[in-house]
């Protein structure tokens, strides 16, 4: 149950920052989605949420600024590409999880493989708990990142495109899957989703970011306005609606 | 077969396959022992070593015991020491670079040593009595000076990834080599004595080499194996390793610098020898896993094992004495090609 609150927060490598004058807040317990044109910054903010880039401003969780170790006890992070040494077993991988609850040098407790043990089987990962990481399918693999976020047992989780690469099953299962998690546990998710109409669907929030600045946030169907995702995305849009009234963003040809 | 509910397969080192590991070392030494010292007779040399066990009467006159302890046993176990610096060495390097390819000459420690060494063969003239030989002295400062040498670069040039650090180990390497050519070809009449030295061999006679180089190589020993779960972490790569709570750069001047103080005290005494780095962490892997928790422990003693072994066909082979460095590349390449082999079409 973390809340998350963001404070001019400017960041990225060398003299121009790539985010500039971010603030917003988490509520606990949300889906807070980071949406927004390639390039926008999206993965360089949630990195600076991470602590993983130089950073200005503020990043509170809960109205405090944890030092390194103890923040990676409330805050598990999972890259859009993350690398997965192959040759480890699925279970080695999802135990490195538990690090931030380890002593420097110390091994897994018996707690800490049962923990690893639930986490794979919440995620019906169980039959591979064998298996080489390089073995296992594109589903299997984000899948597996996920297990070892999890593992990490922390109140929030930062998901850089936790979809890349899956088609629409796989990639709605996994949403489907966090989705209930999340609220099982009731973790807050923070994650960047390049699926407009995915976002909408999970997320109770959705920040635009474009240029590295925020353009617009709020509710779903407040901010997926055809006007803005023109401005933003140079896109020509209409914005559908589900029978449950979420937006559905649907491309339009362009009349010839 | 589809078991949901056991427990989950961690890979970890059991205590067995580490008795199993050190039962084949000490075969591994009593044999190089024994059957090095051929002139003597294998039985007699056997008994001298129950009688050293049991307490009992020795077949070997005093002259011939002290061929046993003071040239074979130290070559052995010295063999076995360097053996395990260097393949302890090569897995932390190859954790550190994430690459399979990474071994622990690579940052510079080859060609520092090789430049100093170099210096001392021409520059200082040949000197009995010191406590360390002005060789091995100046092998171990070049290897870390080289190691030093790409990590004040690497971090000059910026950035903390091991990109820049790989870099700067090539321009190291290639500067330093530079320096070596350089002296060498004014001094040709000293290119034998270099050659020599730079394929690696373990002619030394009584103990004092050993007790020179065990101290850094088991504080490096001990260092590696702590840190080899760390070293699983790093795999994941900085960006990962960080969110984790671990500090990546941090972990990697540990392990490089203990990884390279044991490269550097192999290099002082044994010369250049290559293969080893490389070849006995992948054995390990390919047979036992890749979790570093199970790589660096077995690599230590399969290095071990693989130069006593090498050194006794180096010693035995031919009338004369064959280069390590050839001998374990020679008989290692094949050897490896054959567990790369097998292993690929087992697995999937």
């Amino acid at each position: 149950m973390t809340e998350l609150r963001l404070r001019n927060v400017s960041a990225g490598y060398g003299a121009k920052p790539v985010v500039r004058d971010v603030s917003a807040e988490v509520s606990s317990g949300g889906w807070f989605a980071i949406v927004g044109p390639n390039g926008a910054g999206k993965s360089t903010l949630l990195k600076a949420i991470a602590g993983l880039v130089p950073c200005q401003g503020t990043v509170e969780l809960d109205g405090k600024t944890p030092p390194r170790k103890e923040k990676a006890r409330v805050l598990g992070y999972a890259p859009q590409n993350p690398v997965l040494p192959e040759g480890l077993t699925v279970t080695d991988y999802v135990l490195l999880g538990r690090t931030p609850h380890l002593g420097l040098l110390a091994r897994e407790s018996a707690t800490d493989v049962s923990i690893v043990e639930d986490t794979l089987e919440r995620l019906d990962l169980s039959a591979l708990a064998g298996r080489k990481l390089r073995t296992l399918s594109g589903g299997e693999q984000q899948r597996t990142v996920l297990a070892r976020v999890l593992a990490q047992r922390t109140s929030l989780l930062l998901l850089d495109e936790p979809t890349t690469g899956l088609d629409v099953g796989h990639a709605q299962a996994l949403l489907e899957r966090l989705d209930l998690l999340r609220r099982e546990d009731g973790t807050t998710v923070v994650s960047t989703l390049h699926d407009l109409t995915f976002a909408a669907q999970y997320a109770d929030e959705l920040l635009l970011l474009d240029g590295g600045e925020v353009a617009a946030s709020g509710k779903p169907a407040e901010v997926l306005t055809p006007q803005r995702l023109r401005d933003h995305y140079a896109a020509e849009t209409e914005v559908l609606h589900t029978r449950e009234g979420h937006p559905v963003v649907a491309p339009i040809r362009r009349p010839t | 077969m589809l078991r949901t509910r056991s427990r989950p397969p961690t890979t970890r080192l059991r205590p067995r396959t580490v008795v199993v590991a050190l039962l084949v070392l000490l075969a591994a030494m009593v044999f190089a022992v024994v059957a090095g010292s051929g002139e003597l007779g294998w039985q007699r040399v056997l008994g001298e070593l129950a009688a050293q066990v049991t307490g009992g009467t020795s077949p070997l006159s005093e002259r011939e015991a002290a061929i046993v302890w003071e040239l074979r046993a130290p070559r052995v176990l010295l063999a076995g020491l360097v053996g395990a610096a260097l393949a302890g060495a090569g897995a932390a390097f190859q954790g550190v670079f994430r690459n399979p390819l990474a071994d622990p000459y690579l940052l510079g420690a080859a060609a520092g040593a090789g430049m100093a060494a170099t210096i001392v063969v021409v520059f200082v003239p040949a000197v009995t009595g010191w406590l360390i030989g002005p060789l091995p002295l100046a092998a171990f400062a070049g290897a870390l000076g080289g190691v030093g040498l790409s990590w004040l670069l690497g971090r000059s040039a910026g950035g903390s990834g091991t990109a820049t650090l790989l870099l700067a180990g090539v321009a190291v390497t290639a500067f330093l080599t530079a320096i070596q050519t350089f002296v060498q070809q004014l001094n040709t009449d000293t290119i034998k004595q270099v050659y020599t030295w730079t394929l690696g061999g373990l002619n030394v006679t009584g103990w004092r080499d050993l007790w020179l180089a065990l101290p850094y190589v088991a504080v490096a020993a001990v260092v590696l194996c702590g840190c080899a779960r760390l070293l699983d972490v790093l795999t994941l790569g900085d960006a990962e390793a960080a969110s984790l709570g671990i500090r990546p750069g941090r972990v990697r001047l540990v392990l490089l610098a203990a990884a390279s103080l044991a490269t550097a005290a192999a290099v002082a005494v044994s010369g250049l020898i290559g293969f080893v780095g490389i070849v006995v962490p992948h054995i390990v892997r390919l047979l036992a896993g890749a979790s570093y928790r199970v790589v660096l422990p077995l690599s230590l003693i399969g290095g071990a094992v693989f130069l006593v072994l090498a050194d006794f066909v180096a010693r035995t082979a031919l009338p004369g004495e064959l280069p390590l460095g050839v001998v374990t590349a020679f008989a290692g390449a094949p050897f490896f090609a054959m567990v790369l082999r097998t292993s690929r079409g087992r697995t999937p």
